[in-house]
């Protein structure tokens, strides 16, 4: 990743400097410290189905505890043959989306009729994040990057996923943040080969609805993307009705004063 | 807006709600049927800790007062309470003729960004032969934040008008983040603003309903927020060019347990009035 003059606007002496003499004020830490996300998404889900892979995730980025930006697309489509979900610092994800236009360009410039399938944008992206991370300087983000592409043996489906610290995996379906704890269990139990669409939204939407209800940065306005050899389509945003019917959720303290 | 130095070092591994670091400040931006109109309060805090040790460290202007136990209490080790250094700056900044910023956050930082990109700009329109779109103006500051994100504590909102896209507002929130909004609000008073926007924003306004809703915004969260408060600002700009409007506090409606000022108590009992509970 070659590193643009562009980098260091500031004058690197002036930010070197600074940043050394907030540290000595400090007493002493290492100059390019991992940072801390500010504004930032929550999990997004994925699984293979029939003809390729979906990805869903909710329109929210948080500041801290405050859901501060509702409209948000965590869900993009890379070159012709793959989508890419990003949760944590949304700045980050903006930012590598923008590394990823470069790679697409110049793929696309080659003109020798092959373009960049899912493996190689995943491979590309573990590359960039563990470098990253080797600088102590991460790109704080766990990315889902699912797409198909032809092959020699037909479609060939993809799923993986990196994260901040460059951990990288293929599998049948990715959840990251909450989701991890939420909504693999899920999967695992209820995912097979071959599913249809109709049944992986089902499947997936379930697991939304699980992460709407226990996760406190997850909004009520979801994404559906999918990716099929015909190409992306990220359908527009929706929301999910709740269920709040449960007898003891009306009655909580029949029973024992307090519902205690 | 704070203006003493920032210090870069906090804890390392720090929860991610230290996110919600707020800045002293109310800022808002809102697009109108005919282009944006940005608003800010126009209070400038500072405060520092430690000056024995002449080391002017900002911490968050919102943190209580620290006593360092070391130093033993009645040391001049805690704040200097919140003085407001400037009650009436101008929080709005042109970037260029069409262009304006609005800053929270450390002021220096923020500053600095506005120079640089008005810097980049001037040149850029130069070269370019006609004015800067909005959203090149929005993508330079967020170049700066992203790229120096370590060492910035900037929160802008960035509104213009130009000819291809007419009136927008785009927000560059700590870390350097860029989001294209119909409205958006930030700095610390933005936090009791959010359920007023939720409630009572609609698109397409009027100039003037426009105009009468960022002033209303920004003087109920200076109500409330101690790190904002003096004049409310505006700036409308759109195909017509840019106007300034100015508000102080005689100008702005009155809240929740505010009472109509008087020159003096004496006024009031001359007014005749035997009880002097009763206005």
């Amino acid at each position: 990743m070659e590193e643009q003059k562009w980098d260091q606007p500031m004058g690197g002496f002036n930010a070197a400097s600074r940043s050394q003499m907030a540290e000595a004020a400090a007493g002493g830490e290492e100059s390019q410290r991992t940072l801390y996300p500010y504004v930032t998404g929550t999990s997004v889900i994925a699984l293979k189905y029939k003809d390729g892979v979906i990805m869903a995730c909710d329109t929210g980025a948080s500041y801290g505890s405050t859901l501060r930006y509702k409209s948000v697309e965590r869900i993009k489509a890379v070159g012709k043959h793959s989508l890419i979900g990003g949760s944590g610092e949304f700045s980050d994800f903006q930012e590598i989306l923008r590394y990823l236009d470069e790679l697409t360009l110049s793929d696309h410039m080659w003109d020798d009729g092959n373009s960049l399938g899912p493996k190689e944008i995943h491979s590309y992206l573990t590359r960039v994040m563990y470098n990253r991370r080797n600088k102590f300087d991460p790109l704080w983000n766990a990315l889902v990057l699912g797409g198909v592409k032809m092959g020699p043996k037909g479609a060939e489906k993809y799923l993986g996923m990196v994260n901040m610290i460059g951990t990288h995996f293929e599998e049948n379906h990715i959840a990251t943040g909450f989701g991890n704890h939420l909504a693999i269990p899920i999967l695992r139990a209820e995912w097979s080969e071959d599913m249809t669409f109709e049944e992986a939204v089902k499947l997936v939407e379930k697991c939304l609805l699980v992460l709407l209800y226990r996760d406190r940065s997850s909004i009520n306005k979801f994404q559906v993307a999918k990716i099929t050899t015909e190409g992306a389509t990220i359908y527009p945003p929706y929301s999910l009705k709740t269920f709040w019917g449960f007898s003891h959720f009306e009655n909580p303290a029949q029973g024992a004063v307090g519902s205690w | 807006m704070d203006s003493a130095f920032t210090a870069s070092s906090s804890a390392v591994g720090e929860a991610p709600t230290s996110g919600e670091h707020r800045m002293g400040t109310t800022i808002v931006g809102v697009c109108y049927n005919g282009g944006v109109i940005l608003g800010a309060d126009s209070r400038t805090s500072t405060g520092t800790i430690r000056f024995l040790l002449d080391l002017h460290v900002l911490w968050d202007v919102l943190a209580l007062p620290w006593v360092d136990s070391a130093w033993g209490t009645g040391n001049s080790v805690a704040d200097l309470g919140m003085y407001v250094a400037n009650r009436a700056s101008d929080k709005i900044t042109s970037l260029t003729d069409n262009v304006y910023v609005c800053r929270s956050g450390s002021a220096a930082d923020t500053q600095v960004i506005s120079d640089y990109v008005r810097y980049f700009l001037h040149q850029h329109t130069i070269q370019l032969g006609q004015p800067a779109t909005v959203k090149v103006a929005a993508n330079l500051i967020r170049l700066l934040a992203y790229q120096n994100k370590n060492m910035l504590q900037a929160g802008m909102i960035v509104g213009g008008w130009d000819k291809y896209e007419g009136g927008q507002i785009f927000s560059v929130p700590l870390g350097g983040t860029i989001l294209k909004q119909s409205f958006a609000i930030g700095g610390s008073g933005s936090s009791y603003l959010y359920a007023l926007l939720d409630h009572e924003w609609r698109d397409g306004m009027s100039q003037e309903e426009a105009e009468k809703f960022v002033v209303k915004a920004v003087s109920l969260a200076m109500a409330r927020d101690g790190a904002s408060g003096g004049v409310v600002r505006t700036v409308t700009i759109n195909a017509d060019g840019v106007t300034k409007n100015f508000y102080p506090g005689n100008k702005l409606p009155l809240w929740h347990e505010e009472l109509e000022p008087h020159n003096s108590l004496l006024d009031i009992l001359a007014g005749g009035s035997p009880d002097p509970m009763v206005q």
